[in-house]
């Protein structure tokens, strides 16, 4: 049962991936011509004739398709047009940038998020929370850019405090290239992880707190109470443990939102990462890089789709029974 | 007990009356000044020949060296940024609440049939749905803004921004109304009266659009006026990356964008006033949408 309830996921990850991958390859015969966008308009038709020949660009669509995957599979998504180096190359050097902050902003967002949402509904009463519920509201209404932009214009140009843009220094460690280590690098990345975090956080906690909600209405919370458990020991090992559950979910959603929204981030900031790469790259339909990236972000979210329906199957078996 | 916590609930919701009505209002403000927009602006930026380049970079009314015609001060081509954020607001609304209107009807059919034929209909449509599902909205709709960009010849790109920008918001985010739509058919179709029509003589499209539609729509009554404040943003932010409304015709976004570029030599108005107004916009949908599904349907909190 658990096996096949896995078999079924994965293969829903394996469909998403190969939809894209679809999609993603097609991009390449809808937009722009590959032989204009290496050699320029101004080419001679034998020059054009001898690269035409050299992608292979005049194989049937299926040839084309299954080379795309079979190469793919080993990490060569071919030549950007634009840095005319490979695509594997730019995407791996920008990598580093980008998962730190979306990592980052990860744990900022669900390290405050979940307590918050967690304490709003055990005092759903108070006058605090109700406050906090209205605050979160204003928290999901900032959009992430204007949030950035705001804080450039008081923390740089207005106090000077932090820098408005890129990722200051940063050192190799392995081969990658981190700015967790330096002084700088750690100031570069205050704004932009705390504007990509700030939305995120009023979205934890409210999901949180309607999770947390839901639970405290259940028969064995008034049980629990009912056989005099003190309210510590009914909120903390009863209700949040039983929340916990969906709070995997909310992870996982956060994790799609987080690297959705650090393309935008990173824009407002300058910071050097996939998303700033991906926008530079859709500006100059530079269609590899577009290509690699669509791959790229396919398989991450089919990837945490799967963990997390895998992780909530292993934690509740009625989920890996009814739907198996 | 029971009666104190009633009464305690009651007291919460007067409290947060307050709020709820103060967002109501200035919604109803911002909606009016968007409506008449292009009759009651102070000047008309667009206008050329009353552009003044001797009034270009002048800060707010309030400042040193504002004007008292230009109350917001202007920008760096002397236009006079109240009646330039006026006008975006305008474009901001019309773009959200015609995306929306691409959602609602997308996801209105897809649930309708998918929900009243089951089958494979429904696999399809569904798994259409959750293949989506996987991919952030707001990502979603930058790349098919993107793309649809790139495959129009340049001269066109400006005059059809706005369509792409609405279907692009359109598209990415049907299959939430699928979904809500799809739960509600279900549940309606099997009740009795559907039963009777069907034994009447009326045909399935009689009986989805004159009896299950009308008796599914509350929800999506609901969820289209949250995600009116999802549109609204994810313009917003497609417009500040470059992929949404060009700068002949802004929306709040594009003032942003063009506003951010003068940040630093300490123009901040032209960049702050449209971040407030675009903020103030969303608080007050999102309160409004808040207030309207614990009013309308308690269920989906």
């Amino acid at each position: 049962m658990t096996m096949l309830y896995f078999l079924r996921r994965l293969g829903q990850a394996f469909l998403v991936v190969f939809i894209v991958s679809l999609i993603a390859f097609q991009l390449g015969t809808l937009i722009g011509d590959p032989v204009t966008a290496v050699l320029g308009l101004d080419a001679t038709s034998a020059a054009r004739a001898d690269l035409r020949e050299a992608l292979r660009l005049d194989d049937p669509y299926v040839v084309r398709y299954a080379r795309f995957v079979a190469d793919a599979v080993q990490g060569d998504f071919g030549m950007s047009y634009r840095a005319q180096r490979p695509v594997a190359d730019v995407i791996a050097e920008r990598i580093p940038a980008t998962a730190e902050l979306a990592i980052t902003a990860l744990i900022v967002s669900l390290g405050i998020g979940i307590p918050l949402g967690v304490v709003a509904a055990i005092w759903r009463e108070s006058w605090w929370a109700s406050l906090l519920m209205t605050g979160s509201i204003v928290g999901v209404s900032l959009p992430t850019f204007v949030v950035g932009i705001l804080m450039i214009f008081a923390f740089s140009v207005t106090l000077g405090w932090l820098p408005s843009y890129g990722r200051g220094a940063t050192v190799s460690v392995g081969g990658w290239e981190t700015g967790l280590l330096t002084a700088s690098g750690l100031t570069a990345l205050i704004m932009p992880a705390v504007s990509l975090a700030v939305s995120q956080v009023a979205l934890v906690a409210r999901l949180v707190r309607a999770e947390m909600l839901e639970v405290l209405r259940m028969d064995f919370i008034r049980f629990a109470r009912a056989r005099g458990l003190r309210d510590r020991v009914v909120h903390f090992r009863h209700a949040l443990r039983n929340t916990l559950l969906p709070i995997i979910t909310v992870s996982g959603i956060q994790i799609g939102y987080l690297v959705a929204f650090a393309v935008v981030v990173e824009q407002v900031f300058q910071w050097p990462g996939l998303g700033t790469m991906f926008l530079s790259a859709l500006t100059e339909s530079d269609i590899p890089v577009i290509t690699a990236f669509l791959v790229l972000i396919a398989c991450l979210f089919a990837t945490i789709n799967l963990v997390v329906d895998l992780l909530y199957a292993l934690a509740d078996p009625r989920v890996r029974l009814s739907r198996g | 007990m029971p009666a104190a916590s009633a009464l305690r609930d009651h007291a919460r919701a007067m409290s947060l009356k307050p709020a709820v009505m103060a967002a109501t209002a200035i919604l109803l403000i911002l909606v009016g000044v968007a409506a008449l927009a292009p009759w009651i602006v102070p000047h008309d930026p667009y206008d050329l020949a009353s552009l003044d380049l001797f009034d270009s970079h002048l800060p707010p009314a309030w400042m040193p060296g504002g004007d008292a015609r230009y109350l917001f001060g202007t920008d760096s081509q002397g236009a006079d940024l109240l009646s330039l954020l006026m006008l975006g607001l305008r474009t901001s609304l019309k773009v959200g609440v015609l995306a929306v209107a691409v959602s609602v009807s997308i996801g209105l059919l897809a649930g309708l049939v998918s929900g009243y034929f089951r089958g494979w209909t429904e696999t399809i449509i569904m798994r259409a749905a959750d293949i989506q599902f996987t991919f952030p909205a707001m990502l979603l709709a930058l790349l098919i803004g993107g793309l649809a960009r790139s495959m129009l010849p340049v001269g066109q790109q400006e005059s059809a921004a706005i369509y792409i920008v609405v279907l692009a918001l359109g598209i990415s985010h049907w299959p939430h109304f699928a979904r809500l739509v799809r739960a509600a058919v279900i549940t309606e179709a099997s009740k009795n009266y559907v039963m009777a029509a069907r034994l009447a003589g009326r045909s399935h499209s009689g009986i989805l659009f004159r009896h299950v539609m009308p008796n599914s729509l509350n929800p999506v009554f609901v969820l289209a006026t949250m995600d009116i404040a999802f549109a609204i943003m994810t313009e917003a932010t497609l417009s500040f990356l470059g992929f949404g409304m060009p700068t002949s015709q802004p929306s709040l976004g594009t003032l942003i964008k063009i506003g951010y570029g003068y940040l630093f030599s300490g123009e901040w108005w032209v960049v702050v006033f449209p971040s407030l107004t675009l903020i103030v916009l969303l608080v007050s949908v999102n309160v409004f949408g808040d207030w309207l599904r614990d009013r309308l349907d308690p269920k989906l909190r």
